[in-house]
């Protein structure tokens, strides 16, 4: 039984290493996609995994990455699972990929909107939160489109030191 | 790159489960997850309401892709190929539990590229040609609309699976529907060309609004986001019809389908199971 915990610890450092293909400053345990990593009794490891978004095409590559990192690591048997719910929120990125993401010049998310019940109220004049530049630290920014080279980045500017800068919008 | 690119694990020798691209399983989209169908659930109607769904969003993912190179902006092209994007992910999602639900296992890409256009489901309003880009984004903000109102209901859904893919689709779509609204408004309220447009894409909706709105009350919702938007627009709301059954629920669909559908599948019906 000990051996087993101690496994699962060490099955869990091994995946949580993996890095995210799209963001690969970026650990699975950073992104907060790694939900869990246990040893069944027969020795098969089982890595639970999230998906970020529907569409999101680095799921397959994420699975496959612990997989083959778990197989190298002498893991014979890997199995990875998916769970749907709850969703995946930008809340669940680490202050450690937080602190990755800025050092890379993306700006992190802010605290994901809560969900209310009942209608999602469209706001037409929200009052955005401030972004403030990874580069120059300035709140003086504003966003140039809320899409970018990925489902999870906005493309912001800023007004200081005129720099573009990703930002990862909260979801 | 240093083995520590995921991507590589991909390339390595790997059985025939794991190809690229269509028609090759290299993915199913509910791998992994727990897909077992509680008692007392309602297979027939669930996998009719999975295959509505995912129709509308297969069919609005490849009208939205046709603005790629097209768009007005670079901004606006990769807004509009992200919205698919996510659009697309609850297709295939969406397809795959249709295939577990109705019994036949068939796989996603079954759905996707080997069906007739009588056997879709999706609403007439997703097949209608993009027309120009105030069309384009008066359809998006009805449909964003309409998905959202419906998918925050289905979040209750007494299928997990389904109640899950709600869940995480109402993040998305959220905002999909804000996009469409600020742009509504920036154009009705803009030259006196925008408005004009925005107007008349506004209206050229209208007559297949009868359909999405029928046995639904999601509509409530849509009006009151339609009423708020124009009113922000300073756009007078277009008159909705009351509600009318059929036509692309029905399977009965415009003469814009079958183009649509002849462009999707034209790879994967040339070269059945090919991978690249
Ligand atoms: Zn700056």
């Amino acid at each position: 039984m000990v051996s087993v915990l101690t496994d699962a610890r060490r099955a869990r450092h091994i995946a949580e290493r993996v890095p995210d293909p799209e963001m690969p400053m970026l650990t699975l345990a950073d992104l907060g996609v790694l939900r869990e990593v246990t040893v069944e009794p027969d020795g098969t490891v089982v890595a639970v995994l999230t998906p970020t978004y529907s569409g999101c095409p680095a799921m397959a590559e994420m699975r496959a990455g612990v997989a083959a990192r778990l197989s190298a690591a002498g893991y014979e048997r890997v199995e990875v699972r998916t769970v749907l719910d709850p969703p995946w929120t930008t809340d669940w990125i680490t202050p450690e990929g937080r602190r990755k993401l800025a050092e890379h010049g993306i700006a992190p998310p802010g605290p994901a909107p809560r969900q209310p019940s009942g209608p999602v109220p469209l706001l037409l004049s929200a009052t955005r939160h401030v972004v403030a530049c990874p580069r120059c630290g300035a709140s003086d920014t504003e966003e140039t489109s809320r899409f970018g080279a990925t489902s999870c980045k906005a493309l912001w500017r800023c007004r200081a030191c005129r720099e573009p800068f990703e930002y990862v919008k909260e979801i | 790159m240093s083995d520590d690119h995921v991507y590589l694990t991909l390339a390595e020798g790997h059985e025939d489960d794991t190809r690229w691209a269509y028609g090759t399983g290299f993915e199913d989209p509910l791998y992994g997850v727990d897909t077992a169908v509680p008692d007392g659930v309602d297979r027939e109607g669930l996998a009719a309401l999975c295959l509505a769904l995912g129709d509308d969003a297969l069919v609005s993912a490849q009208r939205l892709a046709e603005w790629t190179t097209r768009a007005p902006e670079l901004e606006e092209e990769v807004a509009l190929a992200n919205i698919g994007l996510d659009l697309l992910g609850q297709a295939r999602l969406l397809y795959a539990r249709c295939g577990q639900v109705d019994g036949t296992g068939r796989s996603e890409d079954v759905y996707a590229y080997f069906r007739a256009p009588d056997d879709f489901r999706n609403v007439a309003l997703a097949e209608l040609p993009n027309g120009d880009f105030a069309f384009t984004i008066a359809r998006l903000l009805i449909l964003a609309s309409w998905r959202l109102a419906h998918f925050e209901r289905l979040t209750a859904s007494p299928d997990p699976v389904l109640a899950a893919i709600a869940a995480k689709g109402v993040k998305e779509l959220t905002y999909h529907r804000q996009y469409a609204a600020e742009w509504v408004v920036r154009l009705g309220d803009g030259t006196e060309e925008s408005r004009r447009r925005m107007r008349a894409g506004l209206d050229g909706l209208v007559p297949y609004l009868g359909e999405l709105f029928d046995a639904h009350d999601a509509k409530t919702d849509v009006l009151a986001v339609l009423r708020q938007v124009t009113e922000a627009a300073d756009l007078p709301l277009p008159e909705v019809p009351s509600c009318q059954g059929g036509l692309g629920r029905d399977g009965a669909h415009t003469e814009h389908l079958a183009p649509l559908l002849a462009e999707l599948q034209s790879v994967a019906r040339a070269h059945p199971g090919a991978t690249w």
